[in-house]
């Protein structure tokens, strides 16, 4: 579970200090489905950067897991990232040289677990994208859609409790975003608490749980 | 992260840009190349050198008139340099761990023999010359031990002058003259070839007293003297120095001694050596640049991995791993492909250039080696702490 107290990130722009997301409290426990909406700039991203701990806040306490991971190192922070966390991006961000199943096993390449052990989980969760036929391809020979299934299972692919996914659907055509959808959500049926941030209303509708964000505060919170 | 790993992502970031970095590597080396040739050039310049003076035993030193000094001495001093003579020559002798003396001359004359003649090197020289110059006798004998104030005109002939004089017939016994006098020859010598280029077949050997007379001379060029294995070569040049005081009145002449020489010589070509080390060293430093130039431009590129690598929970000092062995592997790739050019090279110049001494030394090679990483890891620390210190939101946001 996640618990935001008082979380504030501003940035400075040239003399200026902007205030992206001000003073938000918010919990969200475990196998949660949750959509994040709000119109561009809102500081939706930079909410949910900061809860992937890609970001830190300037002010207030996050707890994850009961732990306050504010006051961690860069180091600490980038075991709890790799160990807890999963991304997917709007762009997959896939390393173009390496074939799929290289890519999915990247976050174990720099966990140091052995390759036979990243065999096997490679080969687990290329089936369950229903890609096992692709492992060898690299991403520029698959589909947008397939590349967003790969890069879900290099999100996957480390057992995270959370999956956080910035407008994953955002460019792909409608049929495979439904695929990649339903992959996500198959996850999170799973128990994976799943949170996303968009601006497809249908994503907002089928969340169990909406959260708008406007001038980087909480405006509507509502159990659907 | 696993060693293995780290190594297979490396080469891969290496293969999507093959051109590029062979082009990197190649500029390493070329570097590597030139040190290595340049090195073994210059060590075998060294080695070649160093054979060519020690071919005459290291044992030895030399008694030359005149004293060198850097502080000046006025004309009228200098005017009273007693000439080394024979006698202070023979006076050597009795001194202890001396094995031999040679007083010596050197002059050009006409040699001729019937209607043959010939201008050539003559060296006056005593009957130990053959123990200190390892001369070897062909035919015949070397001068005798006699008297020098009335030493026979005999003369020994250096292999090639025999054969431009006598062909193929038998010179003992024949009469030839040397300058204007005439002298009995008794032997000739085995070839023994070159010295720094100077013949030394084309020369005839004459007793020095007679080629004091032959080039009317007063005093000799020097004196070699050969010395004993164990001598305490300090002492020696000690009493040396003492005996022909006590003969001079005062210390007008030089002692140096084969091993000095030597020395000096041994350090100036080690000089030289490390001189065109450097110079090597120089496109070594270009090929350095040429790395960091390609890993600036790596991490500008891919400076969205590096985003990624974080997010998928790479901490920094990973992330300057990787890009510090993507530096050291192209200097360390290329290294090695200089090393086995400047290898090949120093081969073929062996056997296209036999005159050239080529010499590879591998301490030098193993050290150019190491000193083509290190270049590497120089070059490769700025970009990848660069790339390491990436914020990770910035660096996602960058395509």
């Amino acid at each position: 579970m996640i618990r935001l107290q008082g979380i504030s990130r501003e940035f400075l722009v040239g003399d200026q200090t902007i205030k992206a997301i001000r003073d938000i409290d918010l919990f969200l426990d475990a196998g949660e489905y949750v959509a994040i909406m709000g119109p561009s700039g809102s500081g939706k991203s930079t909410l949910l950067n900061i809860i992937g701990l890609l970001d830190r806040p300037t002010a207030g306490t996050y707890l994850l897991a009961d732990q306050d991971v504010t006051s961690l190192s860069d180091n600490e922070i980038a075991g709890v990232r790799q160990t807890k966390i999963g991304f997917v991006f709007q762009f997959f961000h896939l390393v173009a040289r390496l074939s799929a199943a290289e890519n999915i096993a990247l976050p174990m390449i720099l966990a140091g677990i052995p390759p036979a052990e990243r065999r096997e989980r490679v080969n687990k969760v290329l089936g369950s994208i229903g890609l096992s036929d692709r492992a060898y391809h690299r991403p520029d020979q698959l589909s947008g859609g397939q590349r967003q299934r790969v890069a879900i299972a290099r999100a996957t692919v480390m057992n995270p409790e959370f999956i956080l996914a910035d407008e994953p659907t955002g460019n792909l055509d409608s049929k495979s975003g439904q695929d990649v959808l339903r992959i996500l959500e198959g996850l999170n049926n799973q128990g994976i608490m799943l949170l996303v941030v968009t601006h497809d209303p249908e994503i907002g509708a089928r969340a169990r749980r909406l959260i708008r964000i406007v001038d980087g505060a909480i405006e509507s919170d509502i159990q659907q | 992260m696993i060693l293995r790993d780290i190594i297979k992502l490396t080469i891969s970031s290496l293969r999507a840009h093959r051109l590029r970095s062979a082009l990197t590597a190649l500029g390493i080396g070329i570097g590597i190349a030139a040190v290595v040739l340049l090195t073994s050039i210059g060590e075998g310049l060294q080695r070649y050198v160093l054979s060519e003076f020690t071919q005459f035993g290291t044992h030895l030193l030399m008694v030359s008139p005149g004293k060198t000094k850097t502080a000046g001495i006025s004309g009228a001093v200098l005017a009273t340099v007693k000439p080394l003579t024979i006698e202070d020559s023979e006076s050597l002798r009795g001194i202890k761990d001396v094995i031999g003396v040679v007083p010596v001359i050197q002059g050009n004359a006409e040699v001729e023999y019937g209607r043959r003649g010939r201008r050539t090197t003559v060296i006056g020289a005593g009957h130990d010359a053959p123990v200190i110059w390892k001369l070897k006798v062909a035919v015949g004998r070397f001068l005798p031990a006699d008297d020098a104030a009335a030493a026979r005109a005999f003369v020994v002939l250096g292999a090639k002058v025999k054969q431009e004089l006598f062909g193929a017939s038998s010179p003992l016994g024949s009469r030839i003259r040397v300058g204007t006098e005439s002298f009995r020859v008794i032997g000739v010598l085995e070839t023994k070839g070159q010295f720094l280029g100077f013949d030394l077949d084309d020369a005839v050997y004459i007793p020095t007293s007679r080629a004091l007379e032959t080039f009317n001379r007063e005093g000799l060029m020097e004196v070699d003297v050969l010395y004993s294995d164990h001598a305490d070569v300090e002492r020696l040049q000690t009493n040396i120095k003492g005996r022909l005081i006590a003969r001079h009145g005062r210390e007008d002449f030089t002692i140096v001694t084969q091993e000095q020489m030597l020395d000096v010589l041994g350090y100036v070509l080690e000089v030289l050596t490390f001189a065109v080390a450097a110079l090597g060293g120089i496109s070594l430093l270009v090929g350095g640049i040429g790395i960091l130039t390609i890993m600036i431009i790596a991490v500008n590129e891919r400076t969205s991995e590096v985003g990624l690598l974080r997010a998928l929970g790479a901490k920094r000092i990973q992330i300057l791993v990787l890009f510090l062995g993507e530096a050291v592997t192209l200097s360390a790739l290329g290294g090695a492909l200089g090393l086995a050019a400047g290898f090949g090279i120093a081969q073929l110049l062996k056997l296209t250039v036999p005159a050239l001494p080529v010499q590879m030394t591998w301490p030098f090679v193993l050290f150019a080696l190491a000193l083509a990483t290190l270049v590497g890891a120089v070059a490769g620390v700025m970009p990848a702490r660069r790339a390491a210190a990436l914020d990770p939101v910035e660096a996602l946001r960058a395509e």
